[in-house]
């Protein structure tokens, strides 16, 4: 009896058995929580119409799925590895096609490195250029991952907030701006780098010129590097410009330009992304990327080649697929903004991006959830919606720095660039809560 | 593509020039000093591949150098792709620590394969191949300032991860057992002594890593070599990171045997896999980590702040050729097996081509990597200078004289062990009959 106790002991506690020193390095402290892997697993266990994690729920575009048939059955190099750095005939085509939008002669075997996703591209980035100690500028509100990724890499996040200057009337992105003094007051002499996502996610602000500007003369003045996330770059709306901060003068040798194929041909689930700069800095991420990971796949990469190839030789047309998908979702964003404000909630019209926040302040509910008490007013919220209301978005805070998220907790994010039938699910499901207050 | 362009460039990788700081330089851009590499790359750029790879990619070259078949994949999983692409959803993000239709196939095949359960969404993570894996684990477990013990020789990304981590790599080489009746060496003859491995584990240090099947040398570490380290895992309290990529291509007469399934090791081992190794699709880049929930957390907090999610139809595919392959385990028509018993051939073939013409082959009882011993060649390269090992000058010379591509195991051996292994260049034989056929011919006429 005594020894049966004794090996259950050791069953249970087998774990406390292995290293009286800690198991996990000090790098992952404080890294764990992802809001995705929570709220995906939520939308998940519920049955929801989803508009909370940002991925398409119609095809890609039919011409980049043959692309990708045509290199799967393509010859045996198709299914073996690729050059490390990026398959040639993407990496080829992306210098083509950037060199003519940036202003800018890109090589494409010094200037480019082929990611698995952008997310792997920031990864690289900052395990590239971050030591302990360095501050990283972030401006607010911010795509989750940078600032687990700053940390990830030593250094210092140092946050700025996009604020809105107008209050009481219909806001849209565009009125959400940065403070000139006070973004200059967060650059130092260890400000390593900033991050700017344009067009924004969650907010959707597409940034002008003149805002780059700012950003890229405080860069000279501080010889800091700009990482610049622009995965949703051909999604304008009202005519909004992407600028590329790499093309203003004096930026092209210190940007990282980070591009997504998910986003581009709405295919997020393969994964393929760059960065793009001056060779200088893009080997330094080579660097970690052959440490890390090496190759992309293969087919993924030739099936994106493809569709850039073709997106080149259609560039300005109306067959272009960077024209028609802002248009389809121009469409997308109205019907959704207009629902939004039929039942009371306040949305921030988005002049760019696949989402859109909309306040929540003026909905009162009682969330009689004891399971979500003493988490954030939006998570809490976010949650309700999804197990009561079979609706999924996520909760905004949770794109802001822990000293500042207490501000924003009544904004929830929506992402619309769903079928038409997805949008009017949602909408049925606020109408009628609506009606049902 | 531009063979004249990628020519120049493998020229400049070749001889060590920067030609394109000195391009940039002249063009008067400015280059600050603070956009330098951050520490933890400090001396990691260099990379036997990168340095190969552009060169033997020249059409003309018969290459065995790096490791990928030129052989197609069964029809059946790359028909799993074109499904799998075709289902709008599973073009879309996945389950990030790995899509569930994949982890389901591999918690019943490993399980079958261990002898136990093994959670699908606690005790597996799906990385960027197998190198995606070890360095999750690197990162999720390895400290600044701990060891890691590294078997030489081993796949070369070894040290620079755990370089990388911070850590410091710890190596002790593998050994040529003496008094050999025959002249023909196998890769089983190659052996640890137990007293200098006992020797290298301290209270720093953190991990080893083994590699069984081992690339290069095709080494499948025996019950009692396992049980040996296992037994050093435990009395130092020490993880396991056992790379297995290689664990299907296993010639007969021996067995794979993982680390994990001896007693006292499933709660610290981390086993390493790769759909690449096993379907002949190194171009996918899938791999999965296997170990115990409260290891396996630590490399997924690392994948989701790393590149999040694998790719969706490729995990699709994946998991439809497991199934496939699960109903059929134990029988000749299982791919796990049929491919062992293919590559033997090719082996068996290798090692008779190299004999032929008087060199000392490595048998290698798993893997498709064969080590030779070139010194009976007596091939002067005093005019190549002193800077490199002999293999490193051997290989470059064999690929532009002889248009052979091979790798110099070298590349997989710290500093102090290079005289050891500078005779030895390592050949990949999971290759078409007709490039065999182009070796032999190559080889047959050497002193022509």
């Amino acid at each position: 009896n005594f020894s049966c106790y004794v090996n259950q002991y050791l069953k249970i506690h087998s774990s406390s058995l292995i290293m009286s020193r800690q198991l996990h390095a000090r790098r992952i402290e404080g890294v764990d929580k992802n809001i995705w892997v929570e709220f995906t697993q939520l939308a998940a266990d519920y049955q929801v119409v989803n508009l909370g994690q940002g991925f398409p729920d119609f095809s890609p575009p039919s011409y980049i799925q043959e692309a990708f048939c045509k290199a799967v059955n393509g010859g045996c190099s198709m299914h073996q590895y690729t050059r490390a750095f990026g398959h040639p005939p993407l990496v080829t085509i992306l210098a083509k096609f950037f060199s003519k939008v940036v202003g800018h002669d890109i090589d494409a075997f010094e200037d480019i490195l082929v990611t698995v996703g952008a997310y792997q591209a920031l990864f690289c980035t900052f395990q590239a250029l971050v030591n302990e100690g360095d501050e990283v500028i972030i401006i607010e509100p911010f795509f989750d991952c940078y600032q687990p990724m700053v940390k990830m890499a030593g250094g210092k996040a140092v946050y700025v907030p996009l604020r809105p200057v107008s209050r009481g009337k219909a806001l849209t992105s565009a009125d959400w701006v940065l403070s000139s003094e006070e973004l200059a007051s967060k650059f130092n002499s260890r400000t390593k780098a900033i991050v700017i996502n344009t067009p924004n996610n969650p907010l959707g602000k597409v940034y002008k010129r003149e805002e780059l500007q700012l950003i890229a003369d405080l860069c000279i003045k501080h010889d800091v590097v700009c990482i610049s996330d622009e995965v949703y770059e051909w999604l304008t709306y009202d005519g909004a410009k992407h600028v590329k901060i790499a093309s203003l003068p004096g930026m092209w040798e210190r940007t990282v330009t980070i591009g997504s194929g998910g986003k581009t041909f709405s295919a997020t689930g393969w994964k393929v992304g760059w960065a793009i700069g001056a060779g200088h800095i893009l080997k330094h991420l080579k660097t970690v990327h052959q440490n890390s990971v090496y190759h992309c796949a293969t087919a993924a990469q030739e099936a994106v080649a493809v569709g850039f190839q073709r997106e080149y030789e259609h560039f300005g047309t109306p067959e272009s697929y960077f024209l028609q998908l802002p248009e389809r979702l121009q469409h997308k964003r109205e019907k959704l903004a207009a629902c939004l404000e039929s039942v009371g909630l306040q949305p921030v019209l988005p002049e760019g991006g696949y989402f859109m926040i909309a306040d929540i302040s003026s909905v009162k509910v009682d969330l009689n959830d004891p399971s979500t008490q003493g988490e954030p007013y939006d998570y809490r919220f976010v949650k309700w919606l999804i197990k009561e209301k079979g609706l999924a978005t996520i909760p905004v805070s949770a794109f802001y720095s822990p000293e500042h998220s207490k501000d924003f907790e009544n904004y929830i994010r929506f992402c619309f660039v769903k079928e038409d039938s997805t949008l009017s699910s949602a909408e049925a499901i606020l109408r009628n809560w609506s009606n049902g207050k | 593509m531009n063979l004249t362009h990628r020519s120049i460039r493998s020229v400049c990788h070749f001889i060590n020039i920067n030609c394109l700081r000195n391009f940039s330089s002249s063009k008067g851009i400015m280059t600050s000093s603070r956009h330098t590499n951050s520490k933890r790359i400090e001396g990691l750029d260099k990379n036997v591949w990168v340095a190969f790879t552009s060169v033997a990619a020249d059409p003309t070259i018969v290459n065995l150098g790096q490791g990928f078949p030129d052989i197609p994949p069964p029809a059946y999983v790359k028909e799993g792709l074109a499904n799998a692409a075709a289902v709008d959803k599973l073009n879309q993000y996945t389950r990030g620590f790995g899509h569930p239709a994949l982890v389901k196939a591999l918690s019943q095949v490993y399980g079958k394969v261990y002898g136990q359960q093994i959670d699908p969404f606690k005790e597996i993570l799906v990385t960027v191949g197998g190198y995606g894996s070890l360095f999750s684990a690197m990162q999720g477990l390895v400290e600044v300032g701990d060891e890691v013990i590294i078997i030489e020789p081993f796949f070369d990304c070894y040290v620079p991860m755990v370089r990388m981590a911070g850590a410091k790599p710890i190596l002790i080489p593998l050994r040529v057992k003496c008094n050999k009746k025959t002249n023909i060496v196998s890769s089983a003859d190659w052996v640890l002594d137990p007293a200098e491995l006992a020797s290298k584990f301290t209270s720093k240090t953190k991990a080893i890593i083994i590699n069984t099947p081992n690339n290069p040398i095709g080494k499948i570490f025996t019950r009692d070599e396992l049980q040996m380290i296992a037994d050093l895992c435990i009395k130092h309290d020490t993880l396991c990171i056992s790379d297995e990529v290689y664990e299907w291509l296993i010639y007969k007469g021996h067995q794979h045997i993982k680390i994990a399934t001896l007693p006292g090791m499933w709660d610290r081992t981390i086993t390493i896999s790769s759909a690449g190794k096993t379907f002949s699709v190194t171009g996918w880049k899938l791999g999965w980590s296997i170990g115990p929930e409260h290891l396996i957390k630590h490399l997924q907090t690392v994948m989701q702040n790393t590149l999040y999610t694998c790719p969706t139809p490729l995990q699709e595919a994946v998991a439809q050729g497991l199934l496939r392959d699960y109903e059929l385990m134990g029988q000749p028509d299982c791919y796990f097996s049929s491919l062992a018993v293919e590559l033997e051939g090719k082996r068996d073939r290798m090692a008779a081509i190299l004999q032929d013409v008087g060199m000392s082959p490595i048998i290698p009882e798993g893997g498709y990597f064969m080590c030779v011993d070139v010194t009976s060649l007596n091939q002067d390269l005093s005019h190549m200078g002193d800077d490199e090992p002999y293999d490193y000058k051997f290989v470059k010379w064999m690929i532009k004289e002889k248009k052979l591509a091979a790798i110099p195991v070298t590349a997989f051996c710290g500093d102090a062990s290079k005289k050891q292994f500078e005779k030895y260049i390592r050949l990949c034989f999971i290759k078409k009959d007709s490039t065999l056929d182009a070796a032999e011919a190559i080889l047959k006429n050497w002193n022509s």
